[in-house]
C-alpha cells in the first residue's frame, strides 16, 4: 500500500547507485539488490558499452533514472534534443518515476555542470513549475525534484528553501526526492535548523529520499558523497519517514568508492529506521481514530 | 571573459526577480562570476569585466553568512567549476598530458575552458574542440603543436569510438547487386580515420599502460590532477601513419592501414561511389589487395547504410 499520494512504490525497498567500479561485480555476482538509481546522463549516448551495460542490468534489476542536466530552475527553454535522448531512455528503462534537481546549471546554452541553488522567488517557483509539468507531459513519466546542497543564498530570495520546494511541487502537482543529507549540508551552511525544514514539506509528496555522506571543512559543509552516511543524517532519515511513510531510499556514495557489498552494507542501514517507521505507521493505522 | 554563447552580462544584478529576464539576468551574472578563470592561488579573479573589485561585485546578489564573505561562498562553486571540468578533461586526454606534462597541460586545460566553456549537457563532449583550440591557439603547447594535436585528434577519436551512434552493418548480401558504380557505402558514425604525422597511437597506449602499472602499483588515493611524479614516455618521433579508431565487441581498437586503403575510405566517408573510392587509390594497388581490404572491413563492421539511403540503388 503507498505510504502517500506521491508515493507509489512505498515498497521499492532500499536501492544504491549503479558505478562503474562495480559493473563487474554485479554483472558476475548478480547481488541481491531491491534497484538501482542510474545517472540518466551516462546512459544519453548513441551506443557502445555503457548501453550495453545497462541492458543488462535491465534484464536483472529494477532501475530508477535520476538526472543531473534538466536544470528545471534555469531560465533556458527545454532542450528538445535532449529531452528526445531521455525519452529514449525512459523508454529503454521503463522507469516508474524520474527524477532530477529543483536547481539550475546553464544559461544561453552554457552548462556549468554544477547543481546552483535557485533564488527562492515566487516567480522562479512559477516559472520552474511551468517547466517540470512540460518536461513530465513530453516524457510521460512521474517526476520527482530533488532538493540541493548549497553554499550560498541570493539577495533576491523572498522564502526559506523548504517554502520554494512546496511551491514549486505543489504548482507543478510533482512528487519530491528528498535529500537528508542535502538538508543537513545546507542547515549548517546556512543556519536554519534541517528538522524545520523536513516539517515544511508536504509529506504527502515524498516519492523518495536519498541519503549520502559529506565532509566537514571549518567554515562550511561540503556534500562530497565520499563517505558513509553520518547519524546526524540518519537521524533526519528517520524522521522523514516517520512524516512520509515508508519510502524508496537511496544511497549515494560517487567519489572514493569503495567495494560494492560496502556501499550495499551501507545502504542497508536504512532499514534499521524503515522497521520503526513501519511499527509506527502500523501502530497509527491499528489505533482507534480519536472523534 | 567573453564565452562563445554566453551573453554578456548585466551591469548590475537585479535587485529584485519578478520575471523571466530577471532570473536569466541574475543566472548570467552568476555564471559569469562562476567561470572567470581563478588565479593561480585558486582565488576569484580580482576585478569583473568592466573593472569593479570582484567581491563588490558578487556581493551584489550573493548574502553573506555568519562565516563566509559572499565572494567566499562564491568560491566554493567556483573552484568545484574548474575542477570538476579540468578532472574531466584529464581523464579523457592522458595521452595529452603525458606529453605536454603537469605544469603546461593545467595552463592548456584553463586556457581552453576559459575560451570554450561546456556547450553540452554532458561533459563527455569536453574535449570536443580541444583540436580546434590547439589549431587556434598553438603558443599553449608550442614547440610541440603539431604532435600535441595529433594526440588531441586521436584522443577525441576514442570517446567517438568508445560510445558512439553503430547504425547496422551491411552485409554482403545488403550490396551484392548494386554495380560498383552506383554502390555508396556508410562508415560507422563512431569511427574515425585519421592521417597522422606522429604514430601517436603508440604514443597513447604507452601512456596508458604506464597510468595502469602506476595505479595497479599503489593503493593510493589518485589525486588525478594533482598526481606527482610520472614516469616518461618518450616522444613519438615525426613520421606519417594512417589510423582508423573503432570500436569492435564493444572494446576500443586503433588499427593501422595502408597509405592506399585509407584514400578508399576517405573517399567511401566522403560519399564516392565504390568505383570512384577504388579508383581514387591509385593504379599501383591491387584487386585482390583491395578485396582483402574489404573483406577485413566489413567482418568489422565497418560499413553500413549511408544516412537516408542504402545505397545508390534508384
Amino acid at each position: 500500500m503507498p505510504a502517500n499520494r506521491f508515493n507509489a512504490f512505498t515498497d521499492y525497498g532500499i536501492g544504491i547507485g549503479l558505478r562503474v567500479p562495480h559493473y563487474a561485480h554485479i554483472l558476475e555476482k548478480k547481488p541481491v539488490v531491491d534497484w538501482f538509481e542510474i545517472i540518466s546522463e551516462n546512459f544519453m549516448v548513441d551506443g557502445g558499452r555503457p548501453l550495453h551495460v545497462l541492458d543488462q542490468i535491465l534484464e536483472q534489476y529494477r532501475v530508477v533514472q535520476h538526472g543531473v542536466s534538466m536544470y528545471f530552475g534555469s531560465a533556458d527553454k527545454p532542450d528538445r534534443a535532449h529531452l528526445r535522448k531521455l525519452k529514449a531512455l525512459v523508454r529503454r528503462t521503463k522507469t516508474p518515476w524520474l527524477s532530477d534537481h529543483l536547481c539550475w546549471g546553464s544559461v544561453d546554452g552554457t552548462f556549468t555542470h554544477d547543481l546552483l541553488p535557485m533564488p527562492y522567488t515566487f516567480s522562479a517557483a512559477k516559472r520552474t513549475a511551468e517547466k517540470i509539468r512540460y518536461v513530465r507531459d513530453y516524457l510521460e513519466v512521474p517526476i520527482c525534484v530533488e532538493n540541493v546542497s548549497s553554499y550560498a543564498e541570493f539577495h533576491v530570495s523572498e522564502m526559506t528553501e523548504w517554502e520554494f520546494l512546496s511551491e514549486v511541487v505543489e504548482r507543478a502537482d510533482c512528487g519530491i526526492l528528498l535529500d537528508v543529507n542535502n538538508i543537513y549540508v545546507s542547515s549548517k551552511n546556512h543556519n536554519f535548523d534541517p528538522y524545520a525544514y523536513v516539517n515544511g514539506v508536504p509529506p504527502d509528496r515524498v516519492g523518495q529520499i536519498h541519503v549520502a555522506g559529506h565532509t566537514k571543512f571549518e567554515k562550511y559543509i561540503l556534500d562530497t558523497h565520499d563517505h558513509p552516511v553520518l547519524d546526524p543524517v540518519w537521524k533526519l532519515y528517520a524522521h522523514a519517514i516517520a512524516r512520509s511513510g515508508v519510502t524508496a531510499t537511496l544511497l549515494e556514495w560517487d567519489d572514493r568508492i569503495p567495494s560494492f557489498n560496502e556501499v550495499h552494507h551501507e545502504a542497508l542501514k536504512a532499514n534499521e529506521f524503515i522497521g520503526g517507521a513501519r511499527a509506527a505507521n502500523f501502530a497509527r493505522r491499528a489505533l482507534p481514530k480519536k472523534r | 571573459m567573453k564565452a562563445p554563447g554566453l551573453r554578456p552580462p548585466p551591469k548590475h544584478a537585479p535587485k529584485k526577480l519578478r520575471t523571466e529576464a530577471d532570473l536569466r539576468a541574475l543566472q548570467r551574472m552568476m555564471t559569469h562570476a562562476l567561470v572567470q578563470p581563478l588565479t593561480a592561488d585558486d582565488e576569484l579573479a580580482p576585478r569583473w569585466h568592466d573593472g569593479r573589485p570582484m567581491a563588490e561585485v558578487v556581493a551584489e546578489f550573493i548574502k553573506p553568512n555568519d562565516r563566509l564573505t559572499a565572494g567566499e561562498r562564491l568560491k566554493i562553486y567556483s573552484i568545484s567549476y574548474w575542477y570538476r571540468l579540468i578532472d574531466a578533461v584529464y581523464e579523457d586526454a592522458p595521452g595529452l598530458r603525458g606529453l605536454l606534462g603537469e605544469k603546461k597541460f593545467s595552463a592548456l586545460v584553463r586556457a581552453y575552458l576559459a575560451k570554450y566553456p561546456s556547450r553540452s549537457f554532458t561533459m563527455r563532449n569536453l574535449c570536443a574542440r580541444l583540436p580546434q583550440f590547439i589549431r587556434e591557439e598553438p603558443r599553449w603547447t608550442a614547440p610541440h603543436t603539431g604532435v600535441a594535436l595529433a594526440v588531441a585528434r586521436f584522443e577525441w577519436a576514442q570517446t567517438v569510438a568508445f560510445d558512439g551512434e553503430a547504425r547496422p552493418v551491411l552485409t554482403p548480401d545488403d550490396v551484392a547487386d548494386v554495380p560498383p558504380a552506383r554502390l555508396r557505402l556508410g562508415l560507422q558514425p563512431y569511427l574515425s580515420l585519421l592521417a597522422l604525422d606522429w604514430p601517436v597511437d603508440d604514443y597513447v597506449i604507452a601512456v596508458k599502460e604506464r597510468d595502469a602499472l602506476r595505479n595497479d602499483a599503489s593503493n593510493a588515493i589518485d589525486r588525478g590532477p594533482r598526481a606527482a611524479s610520472r614516469k616518461k614516455v618518450r616522444r613519438p618521433r615525426r613520421r606519417r601513419v594512417f589510423v582508423v579508431v573503432h570500436r569492435y565487441d564493444l572494446r576500443l581498437f586503433y588499427k593501422r592501414v595502408d597509405p592506399a586503403a585509407f584514400q578508399i575510405l576517405e573517399a567511401l566517408a566522403a560519399g564516392r561511389t565504390l568505383a570512384r573510392a577504388v579508383a581514387a587509390a591509385g593504379r599501383g594497388v591491387q584487386p585482390e589487395q583491395v578485396r582483402e581490404w574489404f573483406a577485413t572491413w566489413m567482418e568489422l563492421g565497418w560499413f553500413c547504410k549511408r544516412a537516408g539511403r542504402l545505397s545508390g540503388r534508384s
